[in-house]
């Protein structure tokens, strides 16, 4: 189990030099089949600690791949992908999934919930491959969670308690922010997360995730093809302009 | 944290995880089940005679005398003269002997002539002697001693009236209805042939068969009348026409065996067979081994196919839980998580139905085994799994696992695929 292996040092040591660039491509190339046409070919892009990014891009544009990228599922053909500056392609997979586990919290676009696994179990999932997360959370992980939860609105005792499946979107939506959120990982990424929900819900969640995020001091990479929601963020890229493939949209898969 | 998942996400599809426990216990009650029946098939067999060193009959193979002198299936060809019988008892090295005389039934259990030497004698098991429940051996010639199985059957008790019938046949035509024996024994239980058996005296089925082919038309009055004699006649001395099947030979040391065998072998007088019980019980239970060999095999058979079934259940889960999977990637689960989880799963499950399975079969036993005992005459032991049944399970134990492997793998590669691309 991953919750036991000690953490390492160079982990440490990114906290105590507080490195303010969360996020560092630099000439970053990648596709599927290790050869061209390249999928992401992006030739710088940065993200700031706390900093708040709108990256916009139709879908199957290879933002989902992007994203992948950055957590470190896969790893860089050409170029290098920094995180809290270190390279995620010097590292090897069980590193990077720990890394990934220690300071990445991640929301999908929907069924972001394991459906046998009660509200607050799930959120403290995090923390079950994270002994830096669950450090970070405090001694007690149901109450972080709780607490989390209770400032997302989701609090009540009796949604805290009913199936996750029972939840509507929007409930388990805000449930996926806690498990992204707790134990304050330096980055949040969310991949089309409002999506599914509707318009009146959509900014009400981001307001949410906007204050979570200023209180754990977490950057957050925003994904949507909705432009409408840009202005809520510090920030906002266009993924067809950041990426120079020529590839249509479709061949990006 | 990877086991806790596990046994959270078995619980959530409890159904299909009870089916399978289910038809794994099912198995394994099947798989255990038959080795516990042939252990002590095999135990309850080899322990039909004991103490005997030598079966003597007509000259037969060597396996169809054992068969007829102690499993009492089939019947001799030929008979031993009661002379040869005699001179062959009065040897310096035989201990004792006991004279087995067989072909006549009682309401389809076979009737055995002997004396009350039997009584004192007979052993089976390990060194044990008959014991008797009720009533005492024969002191009459028209006595008769019933086993445990005859007398449950047919409900019979002390002091009856029984006749007995020339043949094996649960429907003799010839009765020997003049010659009715008095039940006055009946003997406790011994999982052997014995419990099967109608016990009477040489003398009463000398009597009966004296009369029978003697006097064709004779009044019965008269016949009844000899009937009542003949125990005087019994007493009186040797019955020169006497003959029977097969004696049993016990010696003052069981080297001088083989010796006698070969003298038996060699008898001038009339062509003899001696076996030695053990080597014999050894040959007969290598042609009936073929049949619980197969047993073996089919319940080995039906544990492949319980497990095949959880195959199906854990393979039919994955489409569905490839998005389970990417999001326990998201949290920082490893591949190898993802293929523990699996195998985690296929572990305890095979574990719940080994478990369940131990369980279900000593419950059965406890219930059942009074009803086993009665029926099939197999006393199956409720003791601690033997060493080689705790070997079966661990055999059944590594195959769940080697089959989760399947499952684990696939989903391994689709994580690997997949990373954290959620597909619906």
């Amino acid at each position: 189990m991953p919750a036991l292996v000690p953490e390492s040092t160079a982990a440490v040591e990114l906290d105590s030099a507080q490195s303010e660039q969360i996020v560092d491509l630099d000439r970053v190339r990648f596709s599927w089949h290790a050869t061209p046409p390249w999928v992401i070919d992006i030739e710088a892009l940065r993200v700031s600690r706390g900093e708040r990014v709108f990256l916009r891009g139709p879908s199957g544009s290879g933002k989902s791949t992007l994203l992948s990228l950055v957590a470190g599922v896969v790893t860089a053909r050409e170029g290098t992908v920094r995180v809290l500056g270190r390279d995620l392609g010097a590292l090897g997979g069980a590193e990077r999934d720990r890394f990934r586990a220690d300071h990445i919290g991640f929301i999908f676009q929907m069924f972001n919930l394991i459906p046998y696994l009660s509200v607050v179990e799930n959120v403290a999932l995090s923390c079950g491959f994270s002994q830096r997360r669950k450090a970070r959370a405090g001694g007690d992980i149901d109450a972080e969670a709780v607490r989390l939860l209770e400032h997302l609105d989701m609090g009540g005792a009796n949604l805290l308690h009913r199936q996750v499946t029972d939840l509507s979107v929007g409930q388990q939506q805000r449930v996926a922010a806690a498990r992204a959120l707790i134990g304050a990982p330096e980055l949040v990424i969310a991949d089309e997360p409002t999506s599914a929900l509707d318009a009146d819900l959509r900014e009400a969640f981001i307001d949410l995730l906007f204050r979570e995020c200023e209180r754990e001091r977490s950057a957050l990479i925003f994904v949507s093809h909705d432009a409408s929601l840009a202005p809520l963020f510090d920030r906002t890229l266009e993924f067809s302009r950041i990426n120079a493939t020529g590839t249509t949209p479709r061949e990006a898969q | 944290m990877i086991l806790e998942l596990a046994i959270k996400s078995l619980r959530n599809r409890k159904f299909t995880s009870a089916l399978t426990v289910l038809s794994i216990a099912l198995a394994v009650v099947l798989l255990l089940g038959v080795e516990r029946i042939r252990q002590e098939a095999r135990e309850s067999f080899a322990s039909t005679i004991s103490g005997t060193d030598l079966i003597v009959g007509a000259r037969s193979s060597p396996v169809h005398l054992l068969l007829y002198s102690v499993f009492r299936i089939g019947n001799a060809t030929n008979n031993v003269r009661w002379d040869t019988y005699r001179a062959l008892a009065s040897r310096p090295e035989v201990a004792w002997t006991i004279p087995l005389s067989l072909g006549d039934s009682h309401r389809g259990f076979r009737v055995l002539g002997t004396t009350p030497d039997y009584f004192t004698h007979f052993r089976y098991a390990r060194d044990r002697k008959l014991e008797l429940v009720q009533g005492v051996p024969f002191t009459e010639a028209h006595n008769a001693v019933l086993g445990a199985e005859v007398a449950d059957a047919l409900g019979y008790h002390l002091g009856q009236s029984i006749v007995i019938a020339h043949g094996a046949g649960d429907v003799s035509f010839s009765l020997h209805e003049d010659h009715p024996f008095k039940v006055v024994g009946i003997l406790a239980r011994t999982g052997t042939p014995v419990d099967r058996t109608v016990h009477v005296t040489l003398e009463g089925m000398d009597a009966v068969h004296a009369e029978h082919t003697g006097a064709e038309g004779d009044d019965p009055l008269a016949a009844a009348l000899h009937a009542q004699s003949a125990p005087a006649d019994g007493q009186a001395g040797e019955e020169p026409k006497r003959a029977i099947t097969a004696f049993l030979v016990r010696l003052k040391s069981r080297s001088a065996a083989l010796s006698m065998q070969r003298s038996v072998n060699e008898y001038p007088g009339e062509p003899l067979t001696a076996i030695l019980p053990g080597a014999t019980l050894q040959e007969v239970w290598e042609i009936v081994g073929a049949v619980e060999k197969t047993l073996l095999a089919v319940s080995a058979l039906v544990v492949v196919v319980g497990l095949a079934g959880m195959l199906v259940a854990l393979l039919t889960s994955l489409s569905e839980r490839r998005r389970e999977m990417a999001i326990l990637r998201s949290v920082g689960a490893r591949p190898a998580h993802v293929f523990a989880l699996i195998l985690g799963e296929a572990a305890f499950l095979t574990l719940c139905g080994i478990v369940v399975g131990i369980a279900a079969l000593y419950l059965g036993l406890i219930v059942g085994q009074s009803w086993l005992e009665s029926r099939l005459g197999l006393l199956i032991g409720v003791g601690w799994p033997s060493s080689h049944e705790l070997g079966l399970m661990l055999m059944v134990g590594t195959a769940g696992l080697l089959i989760g492997l399947i499952p684990a793998y696939r989903i391994y590669r689709h994580s690997l695929a997949d990373g954290m691309t959620v597909r619906i």
